[in-house]
């Protein structure tokens, strides 16, 4: 019998990729743990192995070919003693791909990121457009090449050039004093990276995600965060823990989860959570300038995002402000990290009713820029806050809170939240989207703080 | 073996001699076994290259022989508690291949209802705590377990997994102490596939004879053959044996390698094509066992094929029931989270 080579997903996002080459021809022989293709994914160039036996009867899609959907036939594999040149028969597969109801779509819509009207950026500057990924690499870089104290530590991040690639090339640069590959040792490495740092080196950390900081917790807080006050400002620790935190698309309960709220509660700390690949470039920058550590909260979905990045020499964001990502008067969305995504595509849709909608990226949580987020309120009057992390004492909590106290007489209405369900991330594709804030959901909390 | 004297240390307690013949039932077990997790496992990659599994999912592929070994020296009421590898061990401690699969595509039958994912699955019923995706928890964890073996007096032991990679977390050594001052049943299995994900055991590890990784503690260990089913029983044998006398826990380091990446989406360069190779050729765990049966005539080629034959039709029936069973009721978000 005849079986299809289907174009197989090989990453958590993939949904397309190239075809680069054919390691068989038709006719050959293939056993079942066969390499027989090398496919281009968006992260890395992938061997792909034959379950199935028999011999290569047909080769459907060409080598080079780019842009070929997951679940595309790319070959026929014949039974053997069969006749090679026999027809494909897609129904050995075909019980299975009709079950499927696609891959799984990245739980964030994928918008594609404007360029930030930013006071930062002087009118007229020249852009270049590039992923949030090579803009983090960028600012490092930069800043490593600027201070010789600049380090790179964590799982992964040298020979490996990142589980997310982000500090590709890297090592190339820097080589292994400061690009450092850790064994899997949260809880000490960042105990060493902690102590390093109130050695005066500046070391950016990095956590494969954020899930596995939790397993460092006491250093970064009990340490990082309360040496400079505990030591009477003698001495402190200028270091940048940074990762991808927050959802990813189906890893579930233990990897998908957002620590935003969490960091935020502790003096000490400042917490960055950038949205564009401008701002991730600028606002790295200004964390690895810091003097005291700065929680760097990214995103795996928004990793290959792309962005203008203004081609300026140093171009740093400071901390702490927040950012008008989008101007208007009806109501006030107010969000952070890939919490924006929504946000933006709400303000489509409530335009396309009239609703025009100002959008605020705070970019860090703490300290947070309440002023920017009260200005716009004094114009609208009515607000919705929207993160993807959980509702109890969530930074919408906050927000809504530091509303009520700095700007209660301009509210027209009762500040809205828009969170991620109250649960623990589910695995299952249906739960998972459920688990997750969706466009509808903010379009509904704008027009139910409108009235409307 | 190659693979024993790669390890220049090992002399704790290496068994250097062949392993102890198995008997024809038992090779034959261990063939089934084996070749029931291959053909699962080949089958979850192509249902992952299919989308119909997402996310992160590890393959066992290579390192058959160490659960099997190990379930075939355990009693029932032992315990067993793993990482985010583990679609073996629940399919070596007789869990539906079915209910895997289905955790696998996230479907209502699925052995946490969907709800869990690959990472993440557990069987009360065969006494499987998990699949668990923190390196290095399920150490402290499995520890529990063997807690309450003792605070019962019910003679289980606990079986702990873990990776090279695992064994350098700090609650590793927190678990060895205290199970060892405590004399807890654990025995502490580590899977030293020789890589953690694309880091080498030699670039993350200043002790690389982990049979010794519980020296510091008193806890007895040893260097297993992990690609021959033969050796992982005995030492488990030994093992076992030792923790159920009250002695205290063991440290079992089989020897082992992966030969898939570390997930779907590792593309694996920073090991040779041909060290994969001569792995797969010269110690492939099921073709030992394979070859050694046709050698000594206990199984024809045509037995041999009739079992892989049937290893696929199970496979199938588990893929084709996982494909087909709907997902969870959306009501499934909000239960469970508290018991
Ligand atoms: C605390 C923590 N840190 C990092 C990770 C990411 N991670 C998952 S598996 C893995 C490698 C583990 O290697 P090893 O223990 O050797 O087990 P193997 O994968 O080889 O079976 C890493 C770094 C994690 N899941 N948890
Ligand atoms: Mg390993």
């Amino acid at each position: 019998m005849a079986t299809n080579i289907l174009m197989p997903a090989l990453s958590p996002t993939m949904e397309q990729g190239k075809l680069a080459k054919w390691l068989k021809k038709v006719g050959d022989k293939i056993k079942s743990g066969d390499v027989i293709a090398e496919i281009e994914t968006d992260k890395a160039t992938m061997e792909v192995e034959a379950v199935d036996e028999g011999v290569l009867s047909s080769i459907l899609v060409a080598d080079g070919t780019e842009n070929v959907a997951v679940n595309t036939p790319i070959g026929v594999i014949a039974g053997e003693g069969e006749d090679a040149s026999a027809a494909p028969a897609p129904a050995a597969e075909k019980a299975l791909a009709s079950a499927s109801e696609k891959a799984p779509a990245p739980s964030a819509p994928a918008v594609p990121v404007q360029a930030p009207a930013s006071e930062e950026i002087p009118a007229g500057t020249e852009m270049v457009v590039m992923t949030m990924r090579e803009a983090l690499r960028d600012a490092m870089a930069e800043e490593m090449r600027r201070d010789e104290n600049v380090f790179v530590m964590g799982e992964e991040v040298a020979e490996y050039q990142g589980a997310y690639k982000v500090t590709q090339g890297l090592l190339q640069e820097f080589g292994p004093r400061r690009v450092v590959d850790t064994p899997i040792t949260e809880h000490g490495f960042t105990g060493v990276a902690a102590g390093a740092a109130m050695a005066g080196l500046r070391p950016i950390l990095e956590f494969m995600t954020f899930n596995f900081a939790m397993q460092a917790m006491d250093q970064i807080i009990n340490s990082a965060a309360k040496t400079n006050y505990m030591s009477g400002g003698q001495m402190g620790c200028p270091i940048v823990f940074r990762g991808p935190n927050g959802a990813a698309a189906r890893v579930a309960a233990q990897h998908s989860q957002c620590f935003a709220a969490w960091y935020s509660q502790v003096p000490g700390l400042s917490v960055v959570m950038p949205f564009t690949a401008a701002d991730a470039k600028g606002l790295l920058k200004s964390a690895i300038r810091d003097n005291n550590p700065v929680i760097f909260l990214e995103n795996e979905i928004l990793y290959g995002q792309s962005g203008e990045i203004p081609k300026i020499d140093d171009f740093l964001v400071p901390i702490g402000k927040a950012r008008v990502h989008r101007a208007g008067k009806d109501v006030t969305l107010v969000s952070f990290g890939i919490g924006m995504t929504y946000c933006v595509k709400a303000a489509d849709e409530l335009a396309k009713e009239g609703i025009e909608a100002e959008i605020i990226d705070l970019r860090t949580i703490r300290p947070m820029d309440t002023e920017t987020v009260v200005r716009s309120i004094q114009k609208t009057g009515r607000c919705v806050a929207v993160e993807e992390g959980w509702p109890q004492s969530g930074v919408t909590a906050e927000i809504g809170m530091r509303i009520m106290e700095a700007a209660f007489d301009y509210l027209d209405a009762p500040v809205a939240r828009v969170t991620g369900k109250d649960v623990p991330m589910p695995y299952a594709a249906n739960l998972e989207k459920l688990a997750l804030p969706t466009v509808g959901d903010v379009v509904r909390a704008a027009k139910a703080v409108l009235y409307r | 073996m190659a693979i024993a004297a790669r390890a220049k240390t090992a002399k704790s307690t290496a068994e250097s001699a062949a392993p102890p013949a198995l008997t024809k039932e038992q090779e034959l077990l261990a063939y089934r076994e084996m070749l029931l997790i291959r053909r699962f496992e080949e089958k979850a990659g192509q249902l992952y290259g299919m989308g119909l599994i997402g996310g992160f999912c590890h393959l066992y592929i290579g390192q058959e022989a160490v659960v099997v070994g190990m379930q075939m020296a355990m009693k029932p009421g032992d315990q067993m508690i793993t990482g985010y590898r583990d679609h073996g061990h629940m399919l070596a401690c007789g869990i539906d291949p079915k209910g895997v699969m289905a955790e696998l595509t996230g479907r209502k039958g699925g052995l946490s209802k969907g709800k869990g994912g690959s990472m993440h699955m557990f069987s009360k019923d065969k006494n499987f705590y998990g699949g668990h995706g923190i390196v290095g928890a399920q150490v402290s964890l499995g520890t529990g377990l063997g807690f309450a073996n003792a605070y019962r007096k019910n003679g289980a032991v606990s079986m702990a997994y873990f990776g090279d990679g695992a064994a350098n977390q700090g609650q590793v050594y927190e678990s060895f102490n205290i199970a060892e001052l405590w004399k807890l049943p654990v025995v502490f299995v580590i899977e030293n596939n020789r890589y953690a994900m694309g880091t080498a055991v030699t670039r993350a590890s200043a002790q690389q004879d982990f049979s010794k990784r519980g020296v510091s503690f008193n806890i007895p260990g040893a260097q297993v053959d992990g690609m021959d089913v033969r050796a992982v029983k005995a030492a488990a044998e030994k093992a076992l044996a030792w923790a159920r006398e009250g002695k205290g826990p063991f440290i079992l380091e089989m020897q082992t390698y992966r030969y898939r990446g570390h997930s779907m989406s590792d593309p694996a360069k920073y090991r040779t094509k041909e060290e994969v190779q001569k792995m797969r050729e010269e110690h492939d765990p099921i073709e030992q066992v394979g070859a050694r049966m046709l050698r000594e005539k206990r199984a024809s080629e045509d037995e041999l094929k009739a079992l892989d034959q049937k290893a696929r039709a199970i496979v199938n029936e588990a893929a084709e029931f996982a494909s087909h069973d709907p997902e969870p009721d959306v009501s499934e978000l909000w239960t469970d989270i508290l018991a």
